[in-house]
């Protein structure tokens, strides 16, 4: 399907010049210098610098800065319905385009969770009225997350559901899982997984290992996950179904994807911006604000194997997990705060400045997996090709800055990047052929 | 030293300064009258969310040794059963502008953000299963009366390690002053990685007669519910030490309160070489030296004390 299925705020499509931007997309086969001509909310032509007829519309002087296909995150949490008080659609979507997305597929572990198709309507309907970017919805797989019974699967895709999961809880019945896989061949929508052995699991806060045995704080180990996906990767292969998984974050998961993958298991995942840059030494500070989430912050090996996995494809795409919480869910002790960090505004810019600058991996490949999230809903990727929906993201590559000094827009602040010093901004975010989001110092220079 | 958070951030020679203090206390306690008035009109605050006797007496009566005014507050009973949050619970009591914060809480780092929060020294009295340092410090000053130094002395820790803070900060203190450190439980007991702490990890008592110190660790019981272990039986067959494991010139220690029958045989809690006692003695003294190294210890000095309420505080309405 194409992503102008996907629900957002309805409004005039955009209508400027970006002149002389350097645009990169690498899937589209585009490598170049070009005055970006948006008509209408659509890529109208990529003209040669200062060659485009753009009398009467807004002109950007973009010479120095990149444009990218604007990113898309399968993964965020946007709190609604029933905890508007950490994010809510207005929010989350200004926060997405704030870091240079133009769609984000939604998680269904809300209060109550979105289990029935008039949760899907409702929500469908909020995202036409307050969303900045293009929004998909996903359903629970199990009716209220209880693992108990299916949700009506082909009514909820009827809906307008883009597919499922139980985010934030795994489907602990193996039986379960394939109850489900067996139904998608009716009702079709990638079920996505959130895996975990939840006794394996247990009471654990963070990455079992020496620093846990350091803290004195339960472990969960690698293999809580990784035991895990082995077993849903043998019942999709055994099913035919297709699965995606969410937020890698052992060696041993990526090992298990890899395996699946040869094995020719319709299989996708995921890993986050977090688990790419970080390792459970920054649990040291016990600061659960920045460093508290589940899956934990692992290993120096396993953030290794999660880039080489990036790299060879294993891992298909980049999602961030966003998961706001309210101060008073975070300033606890660590073990009694909420699980989950924000993640839209800083993705592209972390992974450049960690990633792409220090030489590990290119900003080609970082510009497939920030798109990548798309595919495996079926949904087409953002593309600057010439007739394509405008979803741009401007950024420059060069402007450092410190993360929350100018506040966020998520209502919450609980960023693991609080605090750090990026290179790499999104200044403008085109998202479905509107201006989703304008950095509100940077100066619209006419071009002369 | 602002405030006493852990033993991970104490030097050799800072540990010493605190036992050094101790024994000056410790000749406090001989004397007829046993208070000094050092902290005369400063106010301590004890503040438990945990049960405790050992912990929050001993810390009690050092406050009151040294002329504190004391608040002592329960988690039981206080508004903190009514729901409140431990940031707006010590943002109450610093109203009172204590001059120090003695914590008890059942979660690691608990300690860290109250120091964050409140202008007050705040020592942890046991954070989670993360640290415990005051206890250790006591520890290293009753091992050190016993024998001069910890330096090459073997100390063999044993038993439920997993779940213990006193067995994290012990380790640290006692390597820190330069023991030999072997640790000894059934695998699930010992969490995964803590050799890198830079102790040898065994699963058998077989060569205990090494050990100079013998250092027993409390095995509660639910422990067996979880399957840490199948049975106290069987706990007790491999780990307890008994007057059979147990050496003529080994010492022996535990953090209280024992289990007497599970991880130590009643003989030897009560045998000479046990030095269970000695530890509970030592507590008050070495918690009288951290309460004065904290709020007193700076005045000595030139520079001010940080944290220190009663110095610092002028009454709104009044010239500076």
């Amino acid at each position: 399907m194409s992503l102008a299925q996907l629900d957002m705020r309805a409004g005039e499509g955009a209508d400027l010049v970006l002149r002389g931007a350097t645009v990169l997309d690498p899937l589209a086969g585009i490598e170049a210098q070009h005055d970006v001509v948006v008509r209408a909310g659509e890529i109208a032509e990529l003209a040669a610098p200062g060659e485009a007829d753009v009398a009467g519309i807004e002109e950007i002087d973009a010479d120095g800065l990149h444009a990218f296909p604007a990113f898309f995150d399968p993964h965020v949490h946007l709190r609604t319905p029933g905890q508007e008080h950490k994010e809510d659609i207005e929010t989350g979507s200004r926060a997405a385009a704030a870091g240079g997305y133009c769609g984000v597929l939604a998680m269904a572990n809300t209060e109550p969770p979105v289990s029935t198709p008039a949760d899907i309507e409702a929500l469908r309907a909020g995202a036409r009225a307050a969303a900045s970017v293009r929004i998909g919805f996903l359903a629970t797989v199990t009716r209220g997350m209880e693992g108990e019974e299916l949700t009506e699967m082909a009514s909820l895709r009827e809906a307008g559901a883009l597919g499922f999961s139980d985010d934030g809880l795994p489907i602990r019945s193996a039986l379960m899982l394939r109850r489900a896989l067996q139904y998608q061949r009716l009702c079709g929508g990638a079920i996505a997984l959130h895996e975990e052995d939840p006794d394996l699991s247990g009471a654990g806060v963070m990455h079992e290992g020496p620093v846990s045995a350091v803290l004195g704080l339960e472990g969960i180990p690698s293999v809580s996950e990784s035991t895990t996906i082995a077993r849903d990767a043998a019942l999709a292969g055994y099913e035919g179904g297709r699965i995606h998984v969410q937020h890698l974050s052992a060696a041993e998961s990526v090992e298990a994807v890899r395996v699946a993958k040869a094995a020719g298991v319709q299989i996708s995942c995921e890993a986050s911006p977090h688990h790419l840059c970080l390792t459970d030494e920054e649990v040291r500070s016990l600061d659960p604000q920045r460093f508290k989430m589940n899956p934990p912050l692992r290993s120096e090996s396993d953030r290794q194997a999660l880039i080489e996995g990036l790299r060879d494809g294993t891992i298909d795409c980049v999602a961030t997990d966003h998961a706001p919480h309210a101060p008073e869910e975070k300033q606890v002790p660590f073990e009694a705060a909420a699980m989950g960090v924000t993640g839209l505004e800083t993705a592209f810019a972390a992974l450049h400045t960690e990633l792409v600058l220090r030489g590990v991996i290119d900003l080609a490949l970082l510009l497939e997996r920030m798109t990548g999230g798309a595919e495996p809903f079926g949904i087409e990727r953002p593309s600057l090709a010439p007739g394509s929906e405008a979803n741009v993201a401007l950024c420059d590559l060069g402007a450092e800055w410190t993360v929350g000094e100018d506040g966020y827009e998520s209502r919450s602040s609980n960023s693991w990047c609080e605090g750090r010093k990026l290179t790499g901004r999104v200044l403008m975010t085109l998202a479905g052929g509107q201006v989703a989001y304008r950095l509100r110092s940077f100066s619209l220079g006419v071009a002369a | 030293m602002r405030h006493l958070l852990s033993i991970e951030q104490l030097s050799k020679a800072e540990i010493e300064a605190i036992l050094d203090r101790a024994e000056s206390f410790a000749e406090v306690g001989r004397r007829d009258i046993k208070k000094v008035p050092t902290l005369r009109g400063r106010t301590v605050v004890t503040l438990f969310y945990e049960s405790s006797t050992r912990t929050s007496s001993s810390f009690e009566l050092a406050a009151k040794r040294l002329s504190a005014d004391l608040v002592s507050v329960k988690a039981a009973g206080s508004s903190v059963d009514k729901g409140e949050s431990l940031k707006d619970t010590v943002a109450t009591l610093s109203a009172y502008e204590p001059a120090a914060i003695v914590l008890r809480h059942p979660h690691a780092g608990a300690a860290h953000l109250v120091a964050g929060w409140a202008d007050a020294a705040v020592v942890n009295a046991g954070d989670g299963k993360h640290e415990h340092p005051s206890q250790a410090l006591l520890d290293v000053y009753t091992l050190r009366r016993q024998l001069g130094s910890l330096e090459g002395k073997r100390i063999w820790i044993v038993g439920d390690v997993l779940h213990s803070r006193v067995a994290r900060s012990n380790l640290i203190a006692f390597k820190a002053m330069g023991a030999d450190l072997t640790v000894c439980g059934p695998p699930a007991l010992i969490p995964r990685g803590l050799e890198q702490l830079g102790c040898e990890v065994t699963h058998s008592l077989d060569r205990l007669e090494e050990a100079d110190v013998v250092y027993s660790l409390r095995l509660q019981h639910e422990r067996m519910r979880e399957s840490f272990v199948p049975s106290l039986r069987e706990y007790a067959a491999h780990f307890q030490i008994d007057s059979r494991r147990l050496g003529a010139r080994q010492l022996l220690m535990h953090p209280g309160p024992v289990n007497r029958g599970v991880e130590l045989s009643g003989e030897v809690v009560d045998s000479p070489q046990s030095l269970i006692a000695e530890q509970v003695a030592s507590g008050l003294v070495v918690r009288m030296a951290i309460l004065y190294e904290l709020l007193a210890a700076s005045d000595d000095e030139t520079a001010p004390a940080a944290g220190n309420g009663a110095a610092r505080a002028t009454p709104i309405g009044q010239p500076a």
